[in-house]
């Protein structure tokens, strides 16, 4: 192994995840797409794809409403992520039947809390009490920055006719009083 | 050897009382012979919950299945590596690592506390120990005893949840799990000055390291808990903005606002209340998010225990926080400031306002979780605060804390002048505008995005503009080299150079945040031989080819694993191997739900995130998830930068902060004389 190499190889080392494995056999004699050893060990059997279930629109409502199967996901996570979840596929199929039906994405969510209740929605309605989740932390930031800013400013212009100090180069600097104790420490200090 | 760790528990419990009852009496009365026995509480204290912790190993190990905890969370077929942190993975073996680590953080403020500090070192030890104490209660009387035995023993345990089976696994918990309880130390210290009257700087003199290490903890803790989330749940993302996660994110804002306003007490003796109401919060914010995930009070993907043991921890919670604010407010006559804010525009000022969004983030998101409780109660409808409401919220907040990291470091102490700003601010603001007019020009039009780039371009400018003044007054001055010149001046100034250094990885992360918003995803069902393209926000294509299914047993699982060839733009780039696994017992029986796993293949720019949904008809005709994420490394890199940062301000040595800071003040002072 060369120098280039063995940095070529570090660099690969740091930057390609481990969970890169590399080539594993295939039941290459069971042809194209022969049956597996045993179909049970590869979790819940699965329908093929369709366009439906790639539709940026689809994926988008149903990204808005949570799953029922209680994992606290979306439809769409937990339908792509929980392959055992016996609620996700339905609710997917059931957007589905309603978008083919010509239903506006407003109009699916409002049927499916409807059905399932307002709990259901990934976000609370920006309505009633529900402002107070959007917006209550928010306020109160700017209520006490709004309080924070008068308050300063207050105790500053309070201060300034006592204090007119010079300031320094980068900005510091000391009070009347400072350079006093500071004369007095001086020299105690030759002293 | 469980007998012997059950005894251990009760002489803990026994030790965890008598340390406290004597720590708090010794310190106030300043009998010698008692804070001498309070302090051989504490070691013993540690020493016998050690030996609880090897008897549960032991029983781990040698697969005691009589033991019910043995059996709940081990099976014979279990990895040693898996066997090893089974004792965290169960309630009752948390439990007992709490205890053992908080009593082992004791110990250690006990031998490490400098001999100025040892006033509070009595007090220390009695708040250490009735911390211990009750989560030794909890395992005694709160039905969470890891000792407990079942009337049978099975032939074989459950095992350990396949979620759990991974490396991140093995670090993450205990990594948050240190940052949670080594808050205790400082919130010990905190309760100390207060019980004492010792309200100066010392008592954060004493503190310091045990702050910066609670923090650096909690940030390992998180990150590896991301890491966790993005290769082991499989839903392609790191943040979810769930429960518990939530509640490690706590503390670690507040911490990170104690860290900034504490330079405020230490050099204009201010914000004393502040700091001490920054403590007690983090401590009672670590047990809170405790009580989070032990509880199941609200639903979250990272509680694996749930029991009514929460519920312990809400009393707790609720007597702690009362004592301390009781006890708080009883001192705060004597909290008084040594002088005053002197200009809106002055650093000191600008650290109010990073503590006002940081503490604000920490309530914004502490209000989010516990949302649904409220709104139940107030309008009788439970809500879901999911991923988009939190991100509505927090979004633009982060976005400001960003910017006030960009501006804080630039304006100088007690006041700034209008040549001064002028000064520090040319170079970063030019080049945030420079980078925000980029943006635009290349074509990026969500705001979010664009705002977190520009900002990061900002905080950057400030902290190399920072590096380069430092390092060229270094080179003017000493003649230094300009690699020692650097090295020096970290070297010179940890704490300051150090927190730049985070500032980076903060950026770094914001970056990485952002390129989430450019993820791109497809579901394909294909036969082998068959491929999906997708294209990469690089404007890349990727064609992935499914070349087959194998299935095999391994160690605990029966593997159904799915490879893809994967090429960009028609160039090879490697095969990626997708998993579902069936976890077994040693005797062949399914113990939990099938899991999956994931293939990626990272690189600076992208991540290609593979997921197997599962197979058609049970052939080899596959059904896959195929995700491009977007600067997923960044994250990781962005908390490395993080850690090294936090390492470098921690670091040891380089002369006592205080000599340090007296010296600089004089400095200022002759300054401001001459130019007078």
């Amino acid at each position: 192994m060369n120098r280039r190499q063995f940095f070529g190889g570090v660099a690969g080392l740091l930057t390609v995840s481990p969970s890169l494995r590399q080539s594993q056999d295939t039941l290459t004699e069971a042809g194209p797409a022969g049956k597996l050893w045993d179909p049970g060990r590869a979790g819940r059997p699965m329908e093929p794809t369709t366009a439906a279930d790639t539709d940026a629109a689809i994926q988008a409502i149903e990204k808005r409403l949570k799953c029922t199967c209680g994992c606290g996901l979306d439809v769409y996570t937990c339908r792509t992520t929980d392959f055992t979840c016996p609620a996700s596929p339905g609710l997917h199929r059931q957007v589905v039947a309603l978008a083919a039906a010509g239903m506006s994405g407003d109009a699916i969510v409002a049927d499916y809390v409807r059905e399932h209740g307002v709990a259901m929605l990934m976000a609370p309605p920006a309505r009633g009490f529900n402002l107070t989740a959007y917006f209550l932390p928010g306020v109160a930031i700017l209520s006490v920055g709004i309080a924070l800013v008068f308050a300063i400013l207050r105790r500053t212009r309070r201060r300034q006719p006592v204090a007119a100090s010079p300031a320094t180069a980068d900005g510091t600097a000391a009070t009347a009083g400072e350079l006093e104790q500071l004369r007095h420490e001086l020299e105690h200090f030759r002293a | 050897m469980t007998l012997l760790g059950g005894l251990a528990l009760w002489v803990a419990c026994l030790l965890g009382v008598w340390g406290a009852v004597t720590g708090l009496l010794g310190g106030a009365r300043g009998r010698a012979d008692l804070i001498a026995s309070s302090r051989h509480a504490v070691f013993a204290l540690c020493g016998a919950l050690l030996v609880a912790v090897v008897a549960l190993e032991v029983a781990l190990f040698r697969h005691d299945f009589n033991v019910e905890y043995v059996a709940a969370y081990t099976s014979r077929n279990l990895p040693t590596f898996y066997t090893w942190s089974a004792l965290y993975a169960g309630q009752k073996g948390s439990l007992l690592f709490w205890a053992t680590v908080l009593s082992l953080f004791a110990a250690l403020a006990q031998i490490l506390t400098a001999p100025r500090h040892r006033v509070y070192l009595p007090y220390v030890g009695a708040i250490t120990c009735l911390v211990t104490t009750f989560f030794l209660s909890v395992m005694l009387f709160g039905g969470a005893n890891p000792f407990e035995r079942l009337a049978y023993t099975p032939l074989d345990g459950r095992g350990l949840n396949p979620q759990l089976q991974n490396p991140g696994m093995v670090f993450h918990p205990p990594m948050l799990y240190l940052g949670y309880i080594s808050i205790t130390i400082p919130f010990a210290f905190a309760m100390a000055a207060l019980l004492s009257r010792r309200l100066e700087v010392d008592w954060l003199v004493a503190i310091r390291k045990w702050t910066l290490l609670s923090w650096l903890l909690l940030s390992i803790g998180i990150c590896l808990g991301m890491w966790w989330a993005y290769v082991e749940l499989g839903w392609g993302g790191y943040w979810a903005w769930d429960p518990v996660e939530n509640a490690s994110f706590l503390p670690w804002l507040t911490m990170t606002a104690f860290l900034h306003s504490v330079m405020i007490q230490e050099k204009r003796g201010m914000l004393k209340k502040w700091n001490l109401l920054l403590i007690i919060g983090s401590w009672l914010l670590s047990i809170f998010g405790t009580f989070l995930t032990r509880s199941g009070v609200i639903a979250s993907v990272h509680s694996f225990t749930q029991s009514n043991v929460g519920y312990f921890f809400l009393g707790f919670l609720a007597i702690a926080g009362t004592l301390s604010f009781w006890l708080y407010a009883r001192r705060l006559p004597e909290l008084t400031a040594e002088s005053t804010l002197e200009s809106i525009v002055s650093r000191e000022a600008s650290f109010l306002f990073n503590n006002l969004l940081l503490v604000g983030i920490a309530f914004s998101i502490l209000f989010g979780t516990l949302y649904p409780i409220l709104s139940e109660l107030v309008t009788g409808t439970k809500v879901t605060m999911g991923p988009p409401a939190f991100n509505r919220v927090n979004i633009p907040l982060g976005l400001a804390l960003l910017l006030l990291t960009g501006i804080g470091p630039l304006i100088a102490w007690r006041r700034s002048s209008l040549p001064n700003l002028r000064r520090q601010f040319a170079v970063p603001i030019t080049s945030g505008v420079m980078a925000l007019l980029v943006l635009l020009v290349a074509g990026m039009r969500d705001p979010y995005p664009i705002m977190a780039l520009s900002l990061g371009t900002l905080v950057l400018a400030t902290v190399v503009q920072e590096f380069i003044r430092g390092v060229t007054a270094r080179h003017r001055q000493y003649s230094e080299g300009w690699g020692l010149a650097f090295g020096r001046l970290i070297a010179r100034n940890r704490r300051r150079y150090g927190g730049y250094i985070v500032h980076v990885g903060i950026v770094v992360l914001f970056v990485a945040f952002a390129g989430m918003a450019f993820k791109t995803e497809t579901e394909a069902t294909l036969r082998p031989g068959e491929s999906a393209t997708l294209k990469s926000p690089y404007g890349w294509t990727y064609t992935f080819t499914h070349l087959g299914i194998s299935q095999y047993d391994a160690l605990n699982r029966q593997v159904t694993a799915a490879t893809v060839a994967v090429a960009r733009d028609g160039r090879r780039l490697g095969v990626l191997s997708t998993e579902k696994r069936q976890h077994v017992d040693s005797r062949g029986q399914a113990t939990f739900q099938p899991s999956t796993e994931v293939g990626i293949k990272s690189d600076l720019r992208e991540d290609l995130y593979i997921v197997l949904a599962g197979v058609v008809n049970g052939t080899e005709q596959a059904v896959y998830r195929f995700t491009i994420n977007p600067l997923v490394w960044w994250v990781w890199y962005g908390g490395l930068i993080v850690v090294l940062g936090g390492l470098v301000v921690m670091w040891p040595g380089g002369g006592a902060p205080a000599v340090r800071r007296a010296q600089a003040g004089y400095a200022v002072k002759l300054v401001a004389k001459e130019s007078a």
